[in-house]
């Protein structure tokens, strides 16, 4: 972690960039909302732009690792926080705007719905699954945690699979796109499950020399 | 409930088309319509004739018609596209003139005949019905179009005849979504003998007093107000009578959550969403979806005795 070669400097500016970049498209919706109009059904358009966003960034979020393992740049890893944080950003408005717009504040009915309805109970679990991450983000929860820490994030799987079944069981015919966006995830966790499997496999096998 | 017997329903309500028009409109007036579709902006095709001689039937509901651009603008038509701006997008690519329509089945006089025949004699009413789609959101329409039953009449079913099945335009090159098997091709619809014959089902061929764009189902459309849109095949180009209920294409696609009545009913559930309330387009919340539509009153007793649960 702490090599001291120059690609571990993130390039200057990158940080607020990438902070201003998250912020676009909601950016976006407002600016349509007010001048350009956010088409026949506004409702619909703002939640699933906020939807899109959130597992774009979620998977972009998961990106971070393979990148800098691939690259070897460490810059990668110091976007992750924000990116994930983004990530429950526009989940939360997502789910926000359904339970203003659509369920206009009623508690019973959003009970009622994410436990009958298979696509709202994994989006649902997917985004109470981001809270506990979202509130260890925080420098302080990382070094308090140590290596819980670590396991604790590893459930942003389990998000990730929840969020394009939530995706894939609410649309009605036309899979396509959840299962693009499930392809990415695929290979985003495939490739950590397979540098997993030769690491430990080169793991043993350095051992076995060593032994000799 | 909020059904009103035709008789009470206001002659005129209908706010005026132009109120509707946005600046698009203004800009599609008579030559900037050419000139437009020339330039490759977003038609509304062959729409924006005005139809003429159109009766005003009393059938008609009492509420804010959705505004005109939305109707256009926002819609399923698969074999434009899954999106709901597809189907504008991709409208130019449907030529729906020339247009012939095949009459099959238990009929004494079946046969091929043109659009023009098809509706030749018919007075164009319009009717401004509530549309409610299985996606739980909504609109006010002001269709134009003939009573399907006086269509029907002109080529004498027989009493063999007990279903009548239509068939949309099978043409991927006019229709590139028919090249992806997201539903099985052509899209097939279907109503009960009854049904098809009852007053207020119609063969839509306008909308807001002019020509019907392409994306909503040119040149003509079947638009049955109880159930949900997706009964309101477009594009027809088949019309047979037949003896057994005909598959339709969203239930072949899904048995389970598409059946073949599709009547509105919001105690019977999408099994994956609520159908209790819907969005009318235009509004920020949702209010509670009314029984066949709100349409009970003229139609309930078609289904007398019937269990809507299991027949959905
Ligand atoms: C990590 C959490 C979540 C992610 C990544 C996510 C993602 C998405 C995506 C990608 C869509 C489809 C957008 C489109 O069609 O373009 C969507 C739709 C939707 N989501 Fe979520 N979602 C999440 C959590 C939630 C939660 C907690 C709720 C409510 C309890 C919710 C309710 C909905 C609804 C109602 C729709 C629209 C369904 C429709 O229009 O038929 N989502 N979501």
């Amino acid at each position: 972690m702490s090599s001291v070669r120059p690609t571990n400097a993130a390039p200057t500016g990158l940080k607020p960039l990438v902070f201003l970049l998250c912020l676009l498209p909601l950016g976006l919706l407002i600016w349509r909302g007010f001048e350009a109009g956010l088409g026949a059904n506004p409702v619909e358009t703002l939640e699933h732009a906020t939807g899109d966003w959130a597992l774009r960034l979620l998977l972009l979020t998961l990106c971070a690792t393979p990148l800098r393992q691939l690259s070897g740049w460490s810059w990668p890893l110091r976007l992750r926080r924000m990116l994930g944080l983004y990530t429950f950003f526009y989940a939360s408005v997502h789910m926000a705007l359904y339970f203003t717009l659509d369920l206009e504040l009623d508690f019973y009915m959003l009970g009622n719905e994410v436990l009958k309805r298979p696509y709202l109970s994994v989006g649902f679990l997917a985004w109470a699954l981001l809270i506990p991450l979202a509130l260890t983000s925080t420098d302080r929860m990382i070094r308090r945690l140590g290596r819980r820490w670590k396991s604790l994030h590893r459930s942003v799987y389990v998000i990730g699979v929840l969020a394009v079944l939530h995706y894939l069981w609410l649309v009605k015919a036309d899979v396509r796109e959840p299962l693009l966006y499930g392809a990415i995830l695929i290979v985003l966790l495939g490739w950590r499950a397979w540098r997993e499997r030769r690491d430990r496999k080169g793991g043993r096998r350095s051992q076995a020399v060593r032994t000799v | 409930m909020l059904i009103r017997r035709p008789s009470d329903l206001r002659p005129s309500e209908i706010t005026s088309p132009e109120l509707f028009h946005g600046r698009r409109r203004f800009l599609q007036g008579a030559l900037a319509a050419g000139a437009a579709a020339a330039f490759g902006l977003p038609a509304v095709a062959s729409a924006g004739e005005k139809l003429p001689n159109v009766v005003k039937s009393p059938y008609r509901v009492d509420e804010p018609l959705t505004p005109y651009d939305a109707v256009p603008e926002y819609n399923n038509f698969y074999e434009l596209g899954t999106g709901k701006d597809d189907p504008q997008r991709n409208a130019a690519r449907l030529k729906p003139k020339p247009w012939t329509v095949e009459i099959a089945g238990a009929c004494e006089q079946p046969g091929r005949v043109g659009f023009d025949d098809l509706i030749a004699g018919l007075a164009l009413e319009e009717r401004v019905y509530r549309h409610r789609c299985v996606e739980a959101w909504s609109m006010v329409v002001p269709w134009v179009g003939v009573p399907l039953g006086q269509v029907l009449a002109k080529y004498k079913p027989l009493s063999s005849a007990k279903y009548v099945a239509f068939t949309t335009l099978m043409d991927p090159q006019q229709f590139p979504g028919q090249r992806l098997p997201v539903l099985e091709w052509p899209y097939r619809e279907g109503l009960r003998m009854d049904e098809a014959l009852h007053p207020l089902t119609i063969l839509a061929v306008g909308v807001y007093g002019e020509v019907l764009p392409n994306q909503n189902g040119a040149p003509l459309r079947l638009v049955v107000p109880w159930k949900y849109g997706f009964k309101g095949i477009k594009s027809i180009v088949k019309i047979e009578f037949v003896e057994h209920e005909p598959r339709t294409s969203w239930n072949l696609a899904a048995p389970d959550e598409y059946g073949f009545y599709a009547n509105v009913n919001p105690a019977v559930d999408h099994p994956r969403w609520s159908q209790k309330r819907e969005r009318r387009i235009g509004d920020w919340l949702k209010r509670d979806t009314l029984a066949f539509n709100g349409y009970g009153e003229q139609v309930a007793s078609l289904y007398s005795g019937m269990d809507l649960r299991k027949s959905f």
